[in-house]
């Protein structure tokens, strides 16, 4: 049989579409939700950092080192740490959300400090008081910065999400593990190929999120 | 858990054979160092022409996207099903997501580098080639180790990963632990894929501190208002 008429076969199976469609959703709660949490800590940790030169230090070794821990391992501890199920989709969550925060922590600190002091400034001038100021004025004005990293958090999360297939939890990754099993192209292809297409279009959600909270940077445009 | 993990570590038996801890991380080291080499060898010489003569940029760095998308488990599972071998498979998709963090690296290192160096560089008769060794390398020498380095965290994870496929190396604990619901032996994967990812980082840090310039590393610190000893 060749390849076209095996994947026609698989793709024409109700049944393996309904598990195509179930995979994908999952796939999206299981790579969106652990991005959400990491911005909001992230954008916390940034915070303290940027008031607090110690913690900054503290802050950016912990993201440098949990950034290196490689991911299936970082998936099977999960558990051992929080004392859930092995095979429990929270651990994946809580690992991407560890890997976002970890790559966001950098960005959110540099895009702070980028925030020109006059501006700050002004703000504290005309009446804000420094929490309102964070949210009001230095938060969006590091919108562009905050979003290159979220950018590239969100494509890792995506692409990472499948590993958790070899630890039992939903997503793409078990067409991956499927088709292996079975010795068969079409569910990988197809897994490979939705992975792809889910990155791009959140990456085009992203761009048009940023273009939307910046409005300023096309009039200067 | 300690307790077990202690205990896993300390029996003499893990410690020896064809699945003992040494072979197992030799094995780990192996293959991270020849798909290593491999992207190099394609990835340094492409983004330095690139970033030379700045021609194809865009389609470099939209190309390294899409590849830093691909997610691994599929790759590794695809390429095993088309080479039914798992070494040979398992190398050629290791190369594939090495290289565009290198590429990513060199590229950005070469663009970043000031054109008014590489102008003055010219004006004092440099050729095209004395430029690229001379100027533009070492200055951008840093931005290429981080993708360097970048490359080699995303090595040792895959190479873990791929022990879905049989592929040997520490990976082997993780997998066959999870297996048996030997949760010490999962654990104790997990604990040397970790520590091996954290030692080739710190060995990296200092192949950075040995081979950038100290001119190069003065430049960065003054303009990140750091202090070095010069």
């Amino acid at each position: 049989m060749s390849f076209f008429e095996e994947f026609g076969r698989y793709l024409s199976s109700a049944n393996s579409r309904v598990q195509i469609l179930g995979d994908l959703g999952d796939h999206v709660y299981l790579a969106l939700l652990p991005l959400v949490i990491g911005i909001v800590l992230a954008i916390a940790a940034g915070w303290l950092g940027h008031r607090w030169p110690p913690a900054r230090q503290v802050l950016t070794v912990l993201a440098n080192l949990l950034y290196t821990i490689p991911s299936l391992a970082l998936f099977v501890v999960i558990p051992g740490l929080i004392g859930s199920k092995i095979l429990d989709s929270v651990n994946v969550v809580v690992a991407l959300t560890i890997y976002t925060t970890a790559l966001l922590v950098r960005p959110v600190l540099d895009a702070l400090d980028a925030v020109p002091p006059p501006v700050v400034a002004a703000a504290t001038a005309v009446g804000y008081k420094p929490l309102r100021r964070f949210f009001a004025v230095e938060l969006p004005l590091s919108v562009p910065v905050l979003a290159a990293g979220v950018r590239v958090a969100s494509v890792s999360n995506i692409s990472l999400v499948s590993v958790g297939a070899l630890i039992g939890t939903g997503g793409l990754g078990v067409l991956f593990t499927d088709g292996f099993q079975r010795e068969y192209f079409s569910p990988i292809v197809v897994g490979i190929v939705l992975t792809l297409l889910l990155a791009l279009v959140v990456d085009l959600i992203l761009v048009g999120l940023r273009n939307l909270l910046t409005p300023w940077t096309r009039v200067a445009a | 858990m300690i307790t077990d993990l202690f205990r896993w570590f300390g029996d003499p038996a893990h410690w020896s054979g064809p699945d003992g801890i040494p072979q197992r991380l030799l094995e780990h080291l192996g293959y991270t160092a020849l798909s290593l080499v491999i992207a190099l060898v394609i990835a340094v010489p492409l983004g330095l022409f690139v970033g030379h003569t700045g021609r194809g940029g865009v389609a470099l760095v939209s190309a390294g996207n899409a590849i830093r998308a691909l997610p691994t488990l599929g790759l590794v599972t695809f390429l095993f099903l088309l080479f039914t071998e798992s070494v040979t498979s398992t190398i050629i998709g290791l190369v594939v997501l090495a290289v565009p963090p290198i590429l990513a690296g060199t590229y950005a290192g070469l663009q970043a580098t000031d054109h008014g160096v590489v102008d003055a560089a010219e004006g004092v008769g440099m050729t095209g080639w004395q430029r690229l060794w001379k100027v533009e390398v070492p200055i951008s020498l840093p931005l290429v180790l981080g993708g360097i380095r970048n490359a080699v965290l995303q090595l040792v994870a895959t190479a873990a990963v791929a022990a879905y496929v049989g592929l040997g190396g520490l990976g082997r604990f993780l997998l066959d632990g999870l297996a048996i619901l030997d949760y010490s032996e999962v654990i104790a994967g997990a604990v040397l894929t970790t520590l091996l990812a954290i030692v080739l980082d710190v060995l990296f840090a200092l192949v950075n501190r040995a081979l950038v310039p100290r001119g190069v590393r003065l430049a960065t610190a003054a303009a990140t208002g750091k202090k070095v000893a010069a």
